[in-house]
């Protein structure tokens, strides 16, 4: 299932990473038990070096609080018991309230750990910021997501193609997301390469994620929009530069093209929506729908594109 | 005439919403035909409906929470089994525009109308009592505030029947609650429920904020107060500075959908973000609002059940007041994913993560009043020690989501679920319901069956994990929140589980039942004569249960903090006379203006205009009428009270 096509030391320094991480994780003791069953933990089984960082940063994060988490939740059981009622041999000081020692601990010991989680914060809000450029020497691929009712539109201006509820993209090639809503707001997230970005009407959000597996990985809305959310699902496909070349000359080959007329009725809601292909976009399409927010472009006349302009 | 409204509105074809309609109705007949035939209206008009006495209003608000806390549970057990079906093809029992409603009904019942009004009822309960007060600063306002939140709780209610609930959300984020996307009444429903019941909140808190300044008894200095009023007064700070952010924020949310303005549309450069701003802005703080009496709950509760002082009184007074004001910093946890960049992102991170300081020295604080104490462990200890493990680990999972990129991967997935309902069960509910079975034998005078509470919290704490961890472990699995149903057959049994959990919680809710049928029908034999049936430590617990109206004869003279304590060492005051006492009178303007309240509201969600005027009308010139009313206190003779005071019990003569 897992095709290895890349072996530079780049990437066997992220499977290090990532091996630790996940023996780490696999030792927390909620989790450990289940987590032996592999992919099912789409969060923790990340496919590429965004997700793989943001959860090393659970793992990290989680067992610096556990420092003091089980301390606390062990002495909770110890001083109950030790000082329960019908145990008289137990000291008893009804008036004693107050130790300065205890007092500084109380307040350093979590400060201390705090201190630490913000570093942690501060830098990761700032590496693992969605719309920061990844580091590659690749030129990263874009991708513009429009989140309708109830499907997802994908348009790849460089391709000049577009596709409903479903992606692909080579391996270790960053992935740049231009993200908009045509309607409420929706969040684009692919739990299995790393965080989400909300998509919202009348602006754009980024997001640049990598695979540096092969995949077929699950991509929801994980935020809700009503009626049709539940399954306003597509599918990523992360796979070879061959694969993708194949994959756009699938997408190519559709008989289908997007413009104004078809953009219209892919507008309108529906649930359940299928995989589409359109071999064609216009390529002002997506800041067409970007600059008209919560306007159907198909219905705009000439007059009434003039108009918003003008508006605007 | 009847704007919207037609017969349409009622869902004849939900078998569910007309057996559950159904149900509500009969329970309101048999209430209707008990009252008549015991002859109890006159009784319940004048002794309860228009009373500002705050046990009794306090009564009617903890009776409204516990009704509330039985349909939004019924809420979950829907969703939960639902989501325990529906897999692998099965569409379930609840299609997503039943579905939808319950888990936005669920949410606001659950925080507005179940957490809120539990705490301001024991708000009502205790504060005045632990402060020597005879009544709160402002006892009419006190009866409005009240009345406002049961009109707020009639609408909601309502929903279920006449027309639908919103399908938005518990917040109701712009746009799919804007009339483009929600053309409905559902989040007309939510608009008004929420401001008539908010304007209410609001008022609550102005009135505690006055009467925890102003009404403490002499010698009782700030520093010298017991911890759950601190925690009230902190508590309700918060509520004066953010409950006026929701009323902004639905009320800009209502100028959209009612004339057509475009602050959080799509279109005309509204923009959506700006509720999202304003709506966490009150919500964060919400959620400390609620729980920081908790903390005062099962602060008293430990340190009465230890026999032993407060451990770091101080501390826990300045940790409270940092999280007060820290909790307005921290918004923006909420929506990390909405892409404000790295630098605010890392900021609004860290704010969050130092509430866990504040957090983390009370619970030290807890956990060394307990040591070297003498620790009885009845129920309300057994919700205390279960609150303290449960509130420990949903505190860590609350910091990891608090890194920014941590969240990314964890927001609106069910491991936020899991966390929120981790803080508020395991804090907020079990704290409630703790206070409620500490307090119970002062304010009915009996105590509740051990026995059943017992078995009442440990069906509580064992249902909330089998409930809750699964959800944690699904949302590793990248599951997102509010979906109807689902295809992966591995989620399945996670699923189950928590489906199970919350039938073992449902357990817990029946046992607390049957405690309080149990312990009513033994009254008798479980009386509290004493009147302080813990051996307490604050002055609530110095006076008869059920204290007698005017709570004092004599008001206390405080010298030290755990006054009745230190009290009870010294043995007791010099009896001094009887003086007449000043008291304000039952008014019935609050029940008036709470059903023009309703007619307000009623209106506006189904556009009858007239009948929102009427409401308006009513409520304005009511208020005028009733500031015209000139004889609204009296004076209680002192031959009256030496008459009352003669009739507890002599261990209390000697006590006063």
């Amino acid at each position: 299932m897992r095709l290895m096509t890349n072996n530079t030391p780049e990437i066997s320094s992220n499977r290090r990473m990532r091996t630790l991480a996940c023996t780490m994780l696999k030792l927390l003791p909620v989790a450990g038990a289940v987590l032996l069953g592999g992919c099912d933990w789409a969060v923790l089984d990340a496919k590429g070096q965004i997700g793989m960082e943001e959860r090393s940063i659970i793992a990290t994060a989680t067992w610096l609080m556990l420092i003091i988490v089980v301390p606390v939740i062990a002495m909770i059981g110890a001083f109950a018991w030790k000082y329960r009622a019908s145990n008289a041999r137990a000291k008893y000081m009804p008036d004693w309230d107050y130790s300065h020692s205890i007092a500084v601990l109380m307040v350093l010991v979590p400060t201390a750990i705090v201190a630490c989680l913000s570093v942690i914060a501060w830098r990761t809000s700032h590496t693992l910021d969605p719309y920061r450029p990844l580091s590659s020497d690749v030129k990263p691929i874009t991708i513009e997501v429009v989140a309708l009712d109830w499907k997802w539109l994908f348009i790849y201006p460089d391709q000049q193609l577009a596709t409903v509820n479903e992606i692909a993209f080579p391996t270790d090639v960053p992935v740049h997301f231009r993200i908009t809503s045509a309607s409420v707001m929706n969040s684009f997230f692919i739990p299995q390469l790393g965080g989400q970005i909300y998509a919202m009407s009348g602006m754009q959000t980024q997001l640049r994620l990598i695979a540096n597996q092969e995949g077929t990985f699950d991509g929801i809305s994980a935020n809700y929009s009503g009626g049709g959310f539940s399954d306003m699902k597509f599918k990523a496909i992360a796979t070879t530069k061959d694969g993708f070349d194949e994959w756009t000359h699938r997408v190519k080959g559709s008989a289908q093209l997007l413009d104004a007329v078809a953009y219209g009725a892919l507008a309108k809601p529906s649930e359940k929506h299928g995989v589409e292909y359109f071999s064609m976009v216009d390529k002002e399409l997506f800041n067409q729908i970007l600059s008209s927010p919560g306007r159907d472009p198909a219905s705009l006349s000439t007059a009434g594109k003039k108009l918003l302009a003008l508006e605007e | 005439m009847f704007g919207k409204l037609s017969l349409d509105a009622i869902p004849y074809q939900q078998p569910i919403i007309m057996g559950a309609a159904a149900f509500m109705g009969l329970v309101a007949v048999s209430v209707i035909a008990a009252l008549t035939y015991f002859r109890k209206w006159k009784w319940l008009w004048t002794e309860w409906l228009t009373s500002v006495d705050h046990k009794k209003i306090g009564v009617m608000y903890i009776i409204l929470a516990l009704v509330m806390l039985l349909r939004g549970f019924s809420d979950a057990i829907m969703m939960r089994t639902q989501l325990a079906i529906a897999s692998a093809g099965s569409a379930g029992y609840l299609p997503p525009e039943h579905y939808d409603q319950i888990f936005t009904a669920h949410g606001v019942i659950m925080i507005f109308f179940m957490a809120m009004p539990f705490m301001i009822g024991l708000l009502n309960l205790v504060v005045p009592l632990q402060i020597g007060a005879r009544d709160v600063a402002f006892p009419f306002l006190n009866s409005l505030s009240f009345w406002l939140t049961a009109a707020g709780f009639a609408l909601i209610n309502l929903s279920l029947v006449v027309g639908e609930f919103a399908r938005t959300g518990w917040l109701a984020y712009p746009p799919l609650s804007e009339l483009q996307y929600s053309p409905g009444v559902g989040v007309d429903y939510y608009i008004w429920s929420l401001q008539v019941s908010g304007v209410g909140t609001t008022l609550a808190g102005v009135n505690f904020i006055a009467t925890i300044l102003r009404n403490r008894a002499p010698g009782m200095t700030l520093m010298k107060m017991p911890i759950f009023t601190w925690t009230a007064l902190c508590s309700n700070i918060m509520i004066v500075a953010a409950f006026p952010i929701l009323t902004v924020a639905l009320a800009l949310l209502a100028l959209d959908r009612y004339l057509g303005m475009h602050f959080f549309t799509n279109a005309l450069g509204g923009n959506q973000m700006m509720y999202v701003n304003l709506i966490w802005a009150w919500g964060h703080p919400e959620v400390y609002i609620l729980v920081l009496p908790a903390f005062g709950i099962f602060s008293e509760i430990i340190s009465t059940f230890s026999g032993k002082r407060l451990f770091g009184y101080a501390t826990m007074v300045y940790a409270t007041m940092a999280i007060a004001l820290g909790a307005f910093i921290t918004w923006l946890h909420h929506f990390f994913t909405m892409g404000s960049g790295a630098d605010v992102n890392a900021f609004f991170g860290i704010t969050t993560m130092i509430i866990a300081i504040p957090t983390g020295v009370k619970v030290f604080n807890w956990l060394f009043t307990m040591y070297r104490g003498r620790v009885r462990f009845s129920t309300p200890t057994l919700w205390t020690l279960g609150f303290m493990v449960t509130f420990v680990i949903g505190g860590m999972t609350g910091v990891l989501m608090a890194v920014p990129p941590a969240d990314f991967v964890l927001h609106n997935s069910l491991f936020l679920v899991a966390h929120f309902h981790n803080v508020l069960i395991g804090g907020v509910v079990f704290g409630y319901l703790a206070g409620l079975s500490y307090w119970f034998p002062k304010i009915f005078g009996f105590k509740l069956n051990e026995k059943l509470g017992k078995w009442a919290f440990w069906c509580w704490l064992i249902g909330f994990y089998i409930a809750f961890v699964p959800l944690y472990m699904l949302g590793l699995m990248g599951v997102t929140r509010r979906v109807n149903h689902f295809d992966n057959p591995v989620w399945h049994a996670y699923f189950v589980a928590a489906a199970i959990g919350a039938f073992v919680i449902l357990c817990g809710i029946l046992f607390e039942v049957a405690q309080l049928i149990v312990s009513i029908k033994q009254r008798e034999s479980n009386r509290d004569l004493t009147g302080d049936p813990w051996g307490g430590r604050t002055l609530e617990w110095s006076v008869s249960s059920p204290p007698p109206f005017y709570n004092f004869a004599v008001i206390p003279e405080v010298q030290t903090r755990d006054a009745f304590w230190e009290m009870k060492k010294i043995g007791p005051p010099r009896a001094s006379r009887y003086r007449p006492i000043h008291m304000p009178r039952n008014t019935a303007t609050g029940v008036i203006i709470g059903a023009f309240s309703f007619a307000l509201g009623f209106g506006l969600i189904w556009h009858i205009w007239w009948m929102a005027l009427v409401g308006l009308l009513g409520i304005v010139i009511s208020l005028i009428t009733h500031s015209f009313n000139q004889h609204r206190e009296y004076f209680v003779p002192a031959v009256d009270i030496a008459r009352i005071e003669r009739l507890r019990s002599p261990a209390l003569i000697q006590q006063v």
